[in-house]
């Protein structure tokens, strides 16, 4: 049986790692994931763990390290957030296209300027087309089972493909919550061994990595690589379901509450998704049919279901934690939008940001925002497509 | 995977791995080549700097250690062996263009005079 526990969104990512024990993590410290390295060091030190700690000079060498260990045939892991990853960026590329299985766990941080070290998701969507498989998480336990999950997904034979594992940088990494910690050896047992495909160590099967490809052999490639993280949908799905088996929580590639006979529904990801589900419940008290549906998987994107899941309701809210910097909406919301573009009966949709830089949303914010999903299905009329949440002065008209 | 076979992208390694390692041997940069390196033998005072500059190791040496020759399939044209020639009159930049319309034997008189 496993124990309950009380220690915050970073302790969590590092019991995880301990458990998991990889052969290699090349990381270097940045706020607000500074702890996770910090602790996982603590614990080799102790003895705990066996695991080659890198110590670099940046995120571009600790991606970099990375992405030789696991080609060499390792099982591999970092933690960063904000310039960290953005200045892995080149890297991460390199990781995914070599279809090489790794887990880094992103403490999602504001990018600066200004300067800010608070959580929103600005990094980890900067990154959502490095041909990574990303996992949103909303609470320590969400985390702690993720990256347990993340392990088995990443090193698939169908998926081969790296992941992050994301939770928002101080609401989730330093909020002191209850969880569940599983014994060390049932985490060891779900996990298995690792059994590299191509290992660079096995002198006896002499290959190389990261070749040259012109212009002839580059686009069959890339299309190629697509094959992995398209298959990781259903594998993202089986194993959450067999963690659910054997720990008692399953996961699939999102969450929905209280979406059957939902007409408004709010879209989201990360650590606010547990306000809206306490605002759902306050305003299905009052006999106002709202839901949540939380997604999970941000990357692949599960299209398809999204497109079941919404398909009834009438006018769909999605919050985004990042700016769309000059595209025609958030990245949620074109996803989301684009999903529902073939939907029977296509709901409205409309674009909300939240807490950038670590801005408060509160259940007053949800509120608001499921009043005017009301008021869009009582006229039929869009005011405004996009709009911030609980910033000061008015957006638009 | 022999270079120039065309694969398609479902039957392409895992991650783009290369199972033959060393099997750039198989393209020809040759082919990228504008202008070409001539070498005059007879000019030639075996001292190797075009061997030790040339990026692409495509300066022939014999059993004895002398220039032998250009490989023309790695040359890529650069110039760099013809730059620092010390002797002149032993290597020469032509172009592929007048070789193809004239014939070596003509470019070579034109460029080195002689036989």
């Amino acid at each position: 049986m496993g124990k309950k526990v009380a220690l915050d969104g970073n302790a969590a990512a590092a019991h995880a790692i301990r458990q998991i024990n990889p052969d290699v993590i090349a990381a270097f410290p940045i706020t607000p994931s500074t702890q996770i390295p910090m602790t996982v060091s603590s614990f080799i030190a102790d003895g705990l763990m066996d695991t080659e700690l890198v110590t670099v000079e940046s995120e571009h060498s600790a991606m970099s390290a990375c992405v030789g260990a696991a080609a060499a045939g390792g099982r591999v892991m970092t933690a960063t957030a904000a310039q960290g990853l953005a200045l892995m960026w080149e890297i991460l590329y390199i990781a995914s296209s070599m279809r090489l299985p790794m887990v880094t766990v992103i403490a999602a941080r504001a990018l600066n300027a200004p300067l800010n070290i608070h959580g929103d998701h600005s990094d980890v969507m900067g990154a959502r087309d490095a041909g990574w498989i990303q996992l949103f998480c909303e609470d320590a336990q969400e985390v702690y089972d993720s990256i347990i999950q993340a392990i088995k997904i990443s090193e698939n034979k169908d998926v081969l493909t790296p992941v992050m594992v994301v939770m928002d940088g101080f609401n989730t990494t330093h909020s002191v919550e209850v969880w569940e910690m599983e014994e060390d050896e049932r985490v060891k047992e779900f996990i298995g061994e690792y059994e590299p495909k191509y290992p660079l160590l096995d002198v006896s099967r002499k290959i190389t990595y990261g070749a040259w490809a012109p212009p002839s052999e580059y686009f069959e490639h890339k299309v190629n690589q697509l094959t992995g993280i398209i298959r990781a949908r259903p594998v993202v799905k089986k194993v959450g379901e067999e963690f659910g088996k054997v720990f008692g929580r399953s996961y699939d590639c999102f969450e929905l509450y209280k979406l059957d006979d939902a007409e408004y529904a709010i879209v989201m990801m990360g650590s606010a998704a547990g306000t809206a589900k306490d605002v759902v419940d306050v305003l299905r008290e009052d006999g106002v049919k709202a839901g949540l549906l939380k997604i999970r998987m941000f990357r692949p994107f599960p299209a398809e279901e999204i497109k079941e899941a919404l398909g009834n309701v009438k006018v769909v809210a999605t919050l985004d934690r990042v700016i769309p910097a000059g595209a025609y909406g958030s990245p949620l919301f074109n996803e989301v939008r684009s999903a529902l573009y073939d939907a029977p009966k296509r709901p409205m949709v409309i674009d909300y940001i939240y807490g950038l830089g670590g801005r408060d949303i509160q259940p007053k914010h949800f509120k608001e925002v499921y009043e005017n999903l009301q008021r869009i299905a009582k006229t039929g009329k869009i005011e405004k497509m996009l709009d911030f949440i609980n910033i000061r002065g008015k957006w638009g008209k | 995977m022999k270079i120039g076979e065309k694969v398609q992208w479902n039957e392409l390694l895992t991650g783009g791995v290369i199972e033959d390692p060393g099997n750039s041997i198989d393209y020809k940069t040759g082919s990228w080549r504008i202008e070409r390196p001539i070498w005059n033998k007879e000019a030639c005072i075996n001292c190797m700097f075009c061997w030790v500059y040339c990026p692409d190791s495509s300066i022939k040496v014999d059993k004895d250690g002398n220039m032998a020759g250009i490989n023309y399939d790695f040359c890529k044209g650069c110039g760099i062996c013809v730059k620092e020639c010390p002797k002149p009159g032993a290597l020469a930049m032509v172009l592929e263009a007048d070789i193809e319309k004239k014939g070596m034997d003509v470019v070579f008189k034109e460029t080195f005079g002689g036989k």
